[in-house]
């Protein structure tokens, strides 16, 4: 139950980080993916201030044994850069310049821009069912 | 011109460092929005690692719409082949790429990950590419 209201806090935050900083306007997101272009630079501050606070925070929570309500820490298996690594995140960055969506903003879209949701949506989970059979 | 500050990125960006902080330092879990939907949806879970999971989507709406409504203008007649072809790509990529901006770009960087550092400056670079050919070859 701890665990729970915990995660529910959580998508809580980051829901209200999605629409406040605004990485929900795709157009402002393909702004700031044109620096050749109409730059708009103010995105670089939600992933500054996004890492400035877990580069902070993430040194001391590590330095625990286990979290606080979980039995331990679920990290990444892999450490390795390899080529599916690089393929899947060209991929990603392909798309997310296609349309401005990525995964938290597309979902939160459902509310503010249902029209292009109901398109991007749909394709987004039929490409993770692909992206999980080419990984089986 | 003097640009305003953005403030409201900077605000946002926090917001998403604490929430990111949260999950790690309670649960032991990272905030990557890709894998907790595909887990939810493709891979069979216990009852306890669905519930989380969906207690994380049910709260991201949530939290966005607590902050509705936006002041910025929607986009209309954008073309579907475009919206179609990135969430294709976006899906496939952040499954086999194991995240998106959020587990890579904002929790792996944050504990110093080097596949996570590798994938996001990737990302960026092939978006700021697409943005740019979208631009000024295409549109």
């Amino acid at each position: 139950m701890q665990r729970l209201i915990i995660a529910l806090i959580s998508g809580l935050i980051f829901g209200a980080g999605l629409v406040i900083s605004e990485m929900v306007n795709p157009v402002k997101v393909q702004d700031f993916l044109d620096p050749f272009g109409n730059w708009d630079a103010s995105l670089a501050f939600v992933m500054g201030g996004a890492v400035v606070v877990t580069l902070f925070t993430s040194r001391f929570i590590m330095k625990r044994k286990t979290p606080i309500f979980a039995d331990r820490f679920y990290m990444a298996v892999k450490t390795s850069v390899d080529g599916r690594l690089i393929l899947g995140a060209s991929l990603f960055g392909i798309g997310w310049g296609l349309s401005g969506y990525c995964p938290g903003p597309g979902i939160i879209n459902a509310m503010i821009n249902p029209a292009e949701a109901m398109v991007f949506l749909p394709a987004l989970i039929i490409g993770g069912w692909i992206g999980q059979r080419y990984s089986a | 011109m003097l640009e305003a500050f953005p403030t409201q990125p900077l605000l946002g960006g926090i917001l998403i460092g604490i929430s990111a902080a949260l999950l790690l330092a309670f649960n032991g879990r990272i905030a990557g929005i890709s894998g907790i939907l595909y887990n939810l949806l493709f891979n069979p879970l216990s009852s306890s690692e669905r519930g989380w999971r969906m207690a994380f989507l049910i709260g991201l709406i949530g939290g966005g719409y607590l902050m509705l409504p936006v002041d910025f203008e929607l986009r209309q007649g954008y073309s579907p082949i475009l919206l179609i072809a990135s969430g294709l790509a976006v899906g496939i990529g952040t499954r086999i790429g194991n995240g998106c901006t959020s587990g890579h770009g904002v929790c792996g960087i944050g504990l110093m990950a080097g596949r996570s550092m590798i994938a996001t400056v990737t990302f960026m670079a092939t978006g700021i590419i697409t943005v740019t050919v979208l631009r000024n070859f295409i549109g």
